[in-house]
């Protein structure tokens, strides 16, 4: 049966099985595939969106559940954070393959809209996304590059 | 045929600037300055675009300056023809063909600058063009830390010589000296008028002038470098912040499938009763298919199993789940990974196969004041990119178009070609963006997974791996055993030196009954070592392969570094001598190492031995550098411990020093890395440094927690945690990288930073403890603390 989903602001109608985790709704039904999957578990990180603002992992999140949420995801996510974000990682070429950049960015400019002046523990409570690239030490000097511009 | 020696793109006509564009044409066909008119029908070919097209036009339209085909064809690296390389559309637009794969090495970035520099480009106006696989760009295997290295010279070619024509045309268009025309960022300049004239204009005049030759051609004097060297904005990076990009598990053909494979644990194993009735009754599921049993030697075949075919992804996970399936035991049904590694550590005790030998080590060893030995033990890697294995195929009657994340887009049409029995003509391989890849998409096999179900469903399909897919059914890093001893004189200088490998061969993979490693691989830090000491000797030993053994980021490197920079920190410990002084003078004197002097059968990464000697200078220089950028010496906090390593591998100088911290229980933290590269010539150090960061932290992941078991055959770990990769918490706070300032030729970097780091962490972990970890993973994927004896927990 069709639902309706609030994606970046537009009314998506959507006509998954019910259950189909929101990632595979986004990449397969509705084509935005800035949003990866990296393990399906919750573990890496990859698919991170935002829900009502909160960085959530769409992998294990099912979209049926999503009717009165406003969902984000890297095509739409703007705003002083995401921007301040964006702009510190093209600055410092933070991302290398870029596939996990999309979840570690939204986890950054989550992180910055509730925090603008983070620590290196508030980094690390905040970003455990996986990078097999290990770009870690770019995504650290980035956020507090962009927490200055907030 | 030297029409199509710049491209003149299909649609041009439709880019912005078409006013200007059509402007300077109607001027160049007034003026008539060639004596030709009429001849702007050229060719349309848009060089490595992705359906290349051969220009059909009438010879006799350029009987102006035809001078035949390309001279350039076999120029250093291959053919440097440069509208194979570089097309410039009438709005200046240059369009650069890149025939590496996309990896996060920022190779699009880096290939450009190259050209463009050459070229004399309006870095602005620059954009990237992926290159189908096929020969006529040469190696396209985008492995080996090669990309820069093998097409250097070739693309600078390419741009000088296009850079030339452009010039030429403008001469001609102002009835002037070629030497009195400048190439300034995308125009050419009359330097009597001061008059420009923009490349968008000038490219089709140009197309119609000859290709110089070699020998005509002069490159740019390095200290006019504008692009070469610099650290010009990444050409992916804008894309990616904004999930722009197609990456191999985000194509999209119309009316495409999914497909979702359950594959037998074992290698070899079979499939055997299949009950897929709950599976087609999961909502989505269209179909499942039977996939063939493969035979040994491995190869690039798919591995079997069942596949399900489904409407999207999450459905065909589900089919799967919902499968019953049998498998049948193959000859690999009683490999256990644990009993294998003692047989290993076993093999590597008794004296093996000679591959390098100088001097008398058993002399050596009896004549020594004292001796030393110590045996390590690394286990099976996956490579885990980011971005799961994905590949999608659509065939078209008896032509079949396949997209996805490949190393290798020549190779992955070869063995479809074989596989599939279809002539590669009929084949057409688009690489896309890679998610990472460090070796395991070097493996087409999730492309030949793609066609033979896209063939037997009817329509196009793309497979994806899952990570249980990916951490089960990899071709892994080889597991290994080494012993190393060394006799030491009375002032600690080792005298003698016996480095003894063991591990099962890539070549397993690929061929049936191989049991003893490749030169290749050996030359891979073991027949390469640089030690100085009068007897030295290198033995590998004998193991059989069962799984597929296949490369991972600067493969064997990874547990010859370990072990052997390890051993240097214990000579040294057993010398009571400081590990950087000691491993100095392990080196010894400024020389260049020459293994086949010494019986060694070495490859030098297919470097010759004349542009890319091993020299010990330089591997001292990068000790110096990084210890002196660590403050070696300097007095550290109690429990704080530096260690340092150095290895040369793709030609390459990397010395790394870990600084951690290790609390008597065995928390560890690493508070600093200060890593020194010597690379030779290097296109942008901003790339250099973040692959020596990720080289680093790929090689620290996999010494602390990286592991692959396997239990009846069967690979026993299946996804994060059980796989587990360090996290951002984990890594260096501060991590500080030197690229040294060199005009030698380049070298590759996108190995050479991983396979330092285990053996500077447990260098630095014994500097912090007294306890000496020779076994990895040191923690492992469930593990919280490093495993000190207890005699070390309060040192």
């Amino acid at each position: 049966m069709a639902i309706t989903l609030n994606i970046n602001g537009k009314d998506e109608t959507i006509d998954a099985a019910p259950g189909t985790p929101l990632l595979w709704v986004l990449r397969d039904h509705l084509k935005k595939t800035g949003t990866k999957f990296g393990c399906g578990v919750a573990q890496c990180g990859a698919c991170t969106v935002h829900i009502d603002g909160a960085p959530t992992r769409s992998c294990v999140l099912p979209h049926d559940a999503l009717e009165d949420a406003k969902i984000t995801t890297i095509e739409g996510v703007d705003g002083r954070a995401a921007d301040a974000i964006r702009d510190a990682w093209i600055e410092d070429n933070v991302p290398q393959c870029g596939y996990c950049q999309s979840g570690q960015i939204m986890a950054a400019s989550a992180l910055l809209a509730e925090n603008s002046n983070p620590s290196d523990e508030d980094i690390d409570a905040a970003m455990t996304n996986l990078c097999r690239c290990a770009t870690y030490m770019s995504i650290r000097r980035a956020i507090k590059k962009a927490a200055t511009k907030v | 045929m030297f029409l199509r020696e710049i491209g003149v793109v299909p649609g041009a006509a439709d880019a912005a600037p078409v006013g200007q564009e059509r402007a300077a044409l109607t001027n160049l066909s007034r003026r008539n300055m060639l004596g030709v008119s009429g001849v702007f029908v050229l060719g349309l070919t848009l060089a490595g675009c992705n359906t290349y097209v051969e220009p059909e036009v009438d010879a006799d339209a350029f009987d102006v300056g035809d001078s035949g085909p390309s001279p350039l064809t076999e120029v250093a690296g291959g053919d440097a023809t440069p509208g194979m390389w570089i097309a410039i559309e009438g709005d200046g637009t240059v369009k650069i063909t890149c025939h590496r794969s996309e990896m996060g090495q920022q190779v699009w970035t880096s290939m450009a600058q190259i050209v463009a520099d050459e070229l004399e480009a309006d870095w602005d106006t620059v954009q990237i063009v992926q290159a189908e696989g096929h020969e006529r760009y040469g190696d396209q295997n985008t492995d080996g830390s090669r990309s820069v290295r093998y097409n250097f010279h070739r693309l600078r070619t390419a741009g000088a010589a296009m850079r030339m024509m452009l010039t030429d045309a403008a001469a001609l268009y102002w009835e002037v000296e070629a030497a009195d025309c400048t190439a300034e960022p995308g125009l050419i300049r009359n330097n009597e008028t001061g008059e420009t004239l923009s490349y968008g204009n000038l490219a089709e005049l140009a197309a119609k002038l000859p290709v110089p030759a070699e020998d005509a051609i002069k490159l740019k004097d390095p200290e006019d470098w504008r692009f070469i060297g610099q650290e010009v904005p990444s050409l992916t990076i804008p894309m990616i912040t904004r999930g722009e990009g197609e990456f191999g598990i985000d194509v999209d053909v119309p009316d495409m499938v999914y497909a979702v494979i359950a594959r037998p644990p074992q290698v070899f194993g079979r499939t055997g009763t299949v009950d897929d009735a709950a599976a087609l009754e999961v909502p989505g599921v269209l179909q499942t298919v039977r996939l063939p049993d493969p035979k040994p030697p491995a190869l690039f075949q798919p591995m079997g199993g069942v596949a399900v075919i489904a409407k999207d992804t999450w459905a065909a996970i589900q089919g799967r789940n919902a499968l019953k399936l049998g498998w049948r035991d193959g000859p690999n049904a009683a490999y256990d990974s644990e009993s294998y590694g003692k047989a290993l550590k076993e093999t590597s005790r008794r004296k093996g196969t000679v591959r390098r030998s100088r001097g008398d080590v058993n002399a050596g060893m009896e004549a020594a004041a004292q001796t030393v030995s110590a045996e390590y033990y690394a286990p099976h890697l996956t490579q885990s990119p980011m971005e799961p294995p994905s590949g999608t195929a659509r065939w078209t009657d008896d032509t079949l178009e396949c997209w996805g994340c490949v190393q290798d887009p020549q190779e992955t049409r070869n063995v479809l070609s074989q596989v599939l029995g279809v002539d590669k003509e009929k084949i057409t391989v688009k690489p896309t963006w890679l998610g990472g890849a460090f070796g395991r998409k070097s493996k087409p096999d999730f492309m030949i997974e793609a066609a033979l179900l896209a063939k037997e469903v009817g329509k196009p399909v793309k497979v994806t791996w899952t990570r249980e897919d990916d951490v089960r059914h990899g071709f892994y890093h080889a597991v290994s055993a080494q012993r190393l001893e060394a006799g030491l004189d009375d002032s600690g200088q080792c005298t003698s030196y016996l480095h003894r490998t063991t591990f099962p061969s890539i070549s397993s993979t690929f061929a049936n009954g191989v049991t003893s490693p490749s030169a290749g691989e050996l030359g891979l830090g073991a027949t390469d070592v640089p030690f100085n000491a009068a007897n030295l000797q290198v033995e590998s030993g004998e193991a059989k392969g069962h799984v597929r053994t296949g490369w991972l980021r600067s493969v064997c490197n990874v547990f010859h570094a370990f072990a052997v920079q390890s051993f240097a920190g214990e000579m040294a410990a057993a010398a009571g001598r400081d590990q950087k002084d000691y491993l100095l003078e392990l080196i010894g004197e400024d020389r260049i190492i020459d293994p086949t002097a010494e019986g060694a059968e070495y490859g030098n990464y297919g470097g010759s031995a004349e542009e890319y000697p091993i020299e010990t200078a330089r591997l001292k220089a990068v000790v110096e550098k990084a210890a002196d950028m660590a403050n070696w010496g300097r007095q550290l906090p109690d429990r704080h411990g530096l260690g340092i390593a150095v290895h040369r591998s793709f030609l390459a100088y990397v010395a790394t020093v870990v600084e951690v911290k290790v609390s008597p229980e065995g928390d560890l933290t690493i508070p600093g890395v200060w890593l020194a590269v010597d690379a030779g010539t290097v296109i942008n150090p901003r790339h250099v440094r973040a692959q020596m960061e990720g080289g680093t932290i790929y090689g620290l992941s996999n010494a602390l927690y990286g592991e692959i078991t396997a239990k009846n055959g069967a690979i026993v770990q299946d996804n994060f945690p059980s796989w587990r990769l360090m996290k951002m918490a984990e890594a260096p706070r501060n991590f500080e990288v030197e690229v040294i300032r060199s005009d030698k030729p380049p070298a590759g970097v996108g190995e050479p930073g991983t396979p330092p780091a285990a053996p500077a962490l447990a260098n630095a972990i014994f500097a912090a403890t007294g306890a000496r970890l020779r076994t990895l993973p040191m923690i492992g994927a469930n593990g919280t603390r490093l495993p000190l004896p207890a005699e070390t927990a309060t040192a």
